[in-house]
């Protein structure tokens, strides 16, 4: 999977499990082969530096607003985009993705209400949908048959 | 940070889904627009948004969404000559896309001649 482009798009961090999955995809999909960028807002972006100090798991990180806006420009474009979501804003953004790259889009829907806001998804996308906030195992499993899939 | 931040905006309405806010502008605007997700206003401003993307024109104000990913999508309006110019340029993209529209489909030909007079009408 050398040279495929991969983002993982981060919305709000309020839902812990954000993170901890944001930095697990990272670091699977980079020992894969495929080349990750994991875009996220300001306070996203500070918890994943904080929590990979070293850069070990996530690799290229940048801002979420910049990476669409180089999207929307054509300055940038992925092969494959994550887009976690746990709240209408965060489908909000995947739905601009969607219209805007030609990256195959798999949605992460996950918080109290994952079912009930992917009812609300009307764009072309692989939905993942888990209803949890704190424990991220089974969001975790899901997500290991997704990348078993991509990674043939 | 975008320059919407910086302008002087009025909120219409906050914290609330994309498809309400679409409503809002659809039900208190006076003219409606439809852009495509990435459109551009103010310079640097790109619209994030769930397509059809409405954007509204009352009077010299420009109404349109404003979504941040921790507090949701925002209904804001803006009315000064930016905003103006903003209208205009909505207004002169529909009639170009109105224009290619009518380039596109042929010319109404009708297969039957018009009846030249009255009896003709009555034969048929």
């Amino acid at each position: 999977m050398t040279g495929v482009k991969v983002l993982l798009m981060m919305g709000c961090p309020e839902v812990p499990i954000q993170t901890s999955i944001a930095l697990y995809l990272s670091h699977k999909l980079a020992n894969s082969g495929f080349d990750v960028t994991v875009a996220g807002t300001g306070a996203a972006t500070k918890l994943l530096r904080v929590s990979d100090s070293d850069s070990y798991y996530v690799k290229k990180l940048v801002n979420l607003d910049k990476t669409l806006e180089d999207v929307i420009e054509k300055r940038a474009d992925f092969d494959i985009c994550f887009a976690f979501m746990h709240n209408d804003a965060g489908m909000t953004y995947a739905a601009t993705m969607s219209a805007l790259s030609e990256a195959k889009l798999y949605s992460i829907v996950f918080g109290r209400n994952a079912e009930a806001l992917a009812e609300t998804i009307e764009f072309d996308c692989d939905q993942i949908i888990e209803k949890a906030a704190h424990n991220p195992v089974q969001l975790k499993k899901k997500l290991d048959k997704v990348l078993e899939e991509i990674s043939k | 940070m975008s320059c919407i931040e910086q302008m002087k905006y009025e909120i219409l309405l906050d914290r609330t889904t994309y498809k309400d806010a679409r409503e809002y502008i659809k039900e208190n605007s006076d003219e409606v627009y439809y852009v495509s997700p990435g459109y551009k206003i103010f310079r640097d401003y790109h619209i994030i948004g769930v397509p059809p993307i409405a954007m509204g024109a009352k009077g010299s104000a420009l109404i349109f969404t404003y979504t941040k990913p921790c507090y949701g999508t925002f209904v804001l309006t803006v009315d000064n000559e930016d905003s103006i110019k903003e209208i205009n340029r909505l207004r002169e993209k529909e009639e170009e896309k109105v224009i290619s529209s009518l380039k596109k489909s042929k010319p109404h030909e009708s297969s039957k001649k018009p009846p030249g007079s009255f009896l003709d009408m009555w034969k048929k």
